[in-house]
Parts: structure tokens; sequence; C-alpha cells
């Protein structure tokens, strides 16, 4: 809830996307302020994650325009390697490189992309690596580690790229119940600090407390957007209704649809 | 009578040991043991090779497959990685060549690169570029197919996070997705070097000075001086000293990096899932 500087992070501008003949976004706005934290719900299919993809554009847009921190990533000609550079993204599968370290997964794009030397890489790496409570990891294998530790790890590495905005692709869906708990306060910590984030997520309670906006995507579109407690604690839609009441409270019965 | 499906069992292993101790003793028996020895266990013979099967012989079938497999571990991963290009003359140009060289025997690559090519383009190749050209050309045939394997085993995921944090198309490649896939096709490179070390051997062709023999034309030297298979069996027993480690180190690697997950979870799979 902190630093919002009133200008403009991320501008979606009816983005559309389609894979073959199927529609997956078809007419997307959205506006993130610099130091908001926007969470996006909703039913899997209902293209939230491919539109947090197309942030960064992993997934090219069909139709739109996309502006993150004054750059337009749809421009054609736009240096798309430089301006991922300043937009961190955290994965459902964590993708930790399994061949290196922890501290060369963090280090290895700082020295190849940004130049550093290898002492302020480490440097860099190390700080962050304490942000997410892993540093006595720093030498060990990304197979050693729980789920948990892994995602811890590979926010830290997106945060050593210094980037201005951070988008997270279901951070906690992969992991044992028992994980979700480190990776969200490591999460909430962000957003204390005042990162711009874009957050796919299931978990209600974190989006509750933490976002300034919640987005519900369904079919596509965005069909309701606001502050949390309005979307969450009194949403207006049909379908809104129909999916928190299934999410928040799964063992009533009619879930079965 | 009817026997129980146990009972039937039993008698067919029985009968399975009783063939195996008949053919072992009609082979025993039948073999001439005096002649055996004096054709393959001919100690002095046997001696009279050393140190030279060793010294010349050993080390030059090592140096001429480390060649080869060098250069065809390059050429190998050029030719993958033109498989997987999106320029599609590039992936034609592999495909033809990976099946040309992996149909065509490599005897007939050394007679080329030894006779033909040096005629047709007015080239003399020294033994050593020689035996790296035509070895590499051959293997790299097979290791392509299997470099391409294994780049492309490299979980998508990975790619997608290098890219994400700014990396390159090429960065990415040469960073990340190069050094998993060499940990992935560890083993079957490896199997690939066994091979190589017996094709070596095919170097004869272009007629070779003593100090240049390698194992086999070693071997077969001895044996034009000699009354007995014994020089067959000892460059045999050589060849052993370098497959047989490089044998278990392949199992040893297949099984590191089979117990061992090489990606991480994927559980979303293809970037479709919303």
């Amino acid at each position: 809830m902190t630093g919002s500087t009133g200008s403009t992070a991320v501008e979606i501008t009816g983005l559309k996307k389609s894979f073959g003949d199927l529609e997956v976004l078809r007419d997307i706005d959205l506006v993130v302020q610099r130091g908001e934290v926007v969470c996006i719900i909703g039913p899997s299919g209902s293209g939230k994650s491919t539109m947090l993809r197309c942030v960064n554009l992993l997934e090219e847009p069909t139709g739109g325009k996309i502006v993150v921190e004054g750059v337009e990533l749809t421009d054609p000609d736009v240096d798309i390697d430089a301006a991922r550079r300043r937009i961190g993204m955290v994965f459902q599968s964590f993708n930790l490189f399994s061949h290196l370290r922890v501290l060369d997964n963090l280090t290895i794009a700082q020295r190849k992309v940004l130049k550093r030397g290898k002492a302020e890489a480490e440097e860099v790496a190390l700080r962050n690596l304490e942000r997410v409570g892993l540093l006595d990891k720093a030498h060990a294998l990304p197979g050693q580690l729980s789920g948990g530790q892994q995602q811890r790890v590979a926010i830290a590495r997106a945060l050593s790229m210094d980037p201005e905005v951070m988008l997270f692709d279901e951070p906690t869906s992969a992991l044992d119940p028992e994980l979700v708990g480190d990776v969200l306060a490591v999460m909430r910590q962000l957003a204390d600090e005042g990162m711009t984030m874009l957050v796919v997520t299931h978990e209600m309670q974190f989006a509750r407390e933490v976002a300034d906006k919640v987005l519900f995507m369904d079919g596509g579109y965005v069909v309701e957007q606001g502050p949390a407690e309005r979307v969450i604690g009194d949403p207006q839609h049909e379908r809104t209704k129909t999916f928190l009441a299934r999410v928040l409270n799964p063992n009533h019965l009619g879930t079965d649809a | 009578m009817a026997l129980s499906k146990r009972k039937r069992a039993q008698v067919f292993r029985g009968a399975q040991y009783g063939l195996l101790v008949l053919v072992v003793l009609v082979v025993a028996l039948v073999a001439d043991w005096g002649e055996i020895k004096r054709a393959f266990f001919n100690l002095d013979i046997a001696a009279s090779m050393f140190p030279g099967v060793i010294t010349i012989a050993l080390k030059n079938t090592i140096v001429y497959t480390a060649l080869g497999f060098g250069f065809g571990l390059a050429l190998g991963l050029v030719l993958a990685l033109m498989k997987l290009s999106s320029v599609a003359p590039y992936r034609w140009i592999a495909t033809i060549y990976i099946e040309f060289f992996r149909g065509v025997p490599a005897l007939l690559v050394f007679i080329a690169l030894s006779f033909g090519v040096p005629l047709a383009f007015q080239l003399q190749f020294d033994i050593y570029s020689t035996v790296m050209l035509a070895l590499g050309i051959v293997g790299a045939a097979y290791m392509a197919e299997t470099i391409r394997a294994g780049l492309q085993a490299v979980p998508k995921g990975q790619v997608e996070a290098a890219r994400s944090l700014g990396m390159s198309q090429g960065r990415a490649m040469i960073s990340i997705v190069i050094p998993q896939a060499f940990r992935i096709v560890l083993p079957p490179l490896t199997n690939e070097l066994i091979l190589l070390t017996k094709d070596s051997s095919l170097i004869y062709i272009i007629g070779l000075a003593r100090d240049q023999y390698e194992l086999t034309k070693f071997g077969r030297e001895t044996l034009s001086r000699s009354p007995s298979l014994t020089p067959i069996l000892v460059v045999g027993l050589c060849y052993l000293i370098i497959t047989l480690p490089l044998g278990y180190l392949s199992r040893y690697l297949e099984r590191r990096t089979g117990g061992k997950k090489v990606s991480s979870p994927e559980s979303t799979g293809l970037g479709v899932s919303a």
C-alpha cells in the first residue's frame, strides 16, 4: 500500500491473444500504478496466466498495446531483452537452472546480461538471498531444496536484476500446503517495500490482505476489478460470486460443476 | 499326467540348465586344447609385442579416437542446432548430412578422404587430419541426433526463465540449454565414444608407418610374422582396456542422471494453461 507515486508502471490496452482458433484473451485493459499490487484471480482457463505472460512478451499478443515503464513492448522494433531486464518473473514451477548452484542461478544473468563483475554480482545475490531467508543455501543445487525454498530462490533471482515490476504466475500452486506460507511472507514483504507486483493467484487471503487491486477474469475478459475488499468481500457479478463461493468454501455442496 | 503350473516351470528350468551343461561338455571334449593354446595363448609372441603394443598402438588408438570424437562432437553440436533451426534450408542440410553419413560404412569415408579428396581438391592431409575428419564426419552424424534429442529434453521453462531475465535466445542456448543438454546426453555420448574407438582401426586403409600403427594394424602386422593368433587376442584385450571403463562410466552416468531429477517439476507443461 506504499509508495504510489501516481505514475503508471504497466498499461495494457485492448490486449487480445489467440492460440489458433482459441481466443484466450478477448479485450483486456489494465493500468497498474507504480508500487501497486494487483492480484488476478479466476477459474483455470480464464486467461489470467496468459495475460501475465503477455506483460513480458513470453506470449506474443495477437492484438493490443502493452507499455511497461514507458516502453511499448508491442512495438515490433522494441529491444525485448532490454525491456525484460526490468520485469522480474516468477513461475509456478520455479524454473531454477538445475545445473547451477543457487548462487550461480542468481549471478548468471547479472553477469551475462547486466555485465556486472563477479564480486558485485555475488554481493547483490547474497543480499537478495538474505532477503528471502536462504543465505545458508547459496551453494546448494536446486534439486536439494524444497519447493518452497526453490520458489524463494526464484524470487531472489528475479530481484537480483533490480526489476521495476515483478510478475508472479501462480507462485504457490505447485507447493505443498505447509510451504506456501514462507513464499507468501516473502511476497508480502516485497509488497510492503513498494514493489510493483502483478500476481496470478488462488490465495484469496493473500489477495485480500496485500492487493491494492483485484481483477477477476473469466473467459478471456476482465469481469470485475477494484479494491480487494470490494471484489472479494462484496462481488457485484454473478460469475465472481459463484467462483468465490467455490474457492472460499470448497467443501460446500454444489461445487461439482 | 497333468503337472501343475509350478511343476512344469521347475521341469522347464531344469531342462535349460541341462542343455547348458551338455553344450559346455561337448565343446570341452571336442575342442583340441593344445591347438587352441598354440593358436591363441603363445606367451612368447605375446611378450614380444610389448612394449610397442602399449606405447605405440594403444596410444595411437586413443589419440586417433580423441581427435575424431572432439571434431565429431563439435560438428554434431552444429548439426543438432541446424536441425532445430527456424531456417528451413539449415534443417534440410542437417537432415541430408545425418541420413547420408549414418547410412554409409565408415570405411568408405576413410577411403574418400585418403584418396578422393586429395585428388579432387589438391589437398594433402596428414594422418591426424585424416583420422580426425573421417571419424569426426561419421561420428557427428550419430552424435547430432543424440544431441538434438538432449537439447529438446531440456524443459521449456528453463528457456522461459532465462529469457525473462533478459537473456537473448543465443545467450540462453549457450548458458542454460546446452550445458543441461550435455548432462542429459553424456551416457549415450560415451557409447558413441566406444564405437569410435573401434572405428579408429579403419585408418589402416591409408597405409601407415610403424610409429603410426593403431591396435588392429599392430596386431595384424605381428600376426603376419608369427604362426599364432595370439597378437589378435592381445590387441583385443587392449581395446577392452579402453572400452570397459567407458562402458562402466556410461552406466554410472546413466544411473546418476536417471536417479536424480534433471528438471524442475513441470506441472503446467505447455504455456497455454491460464
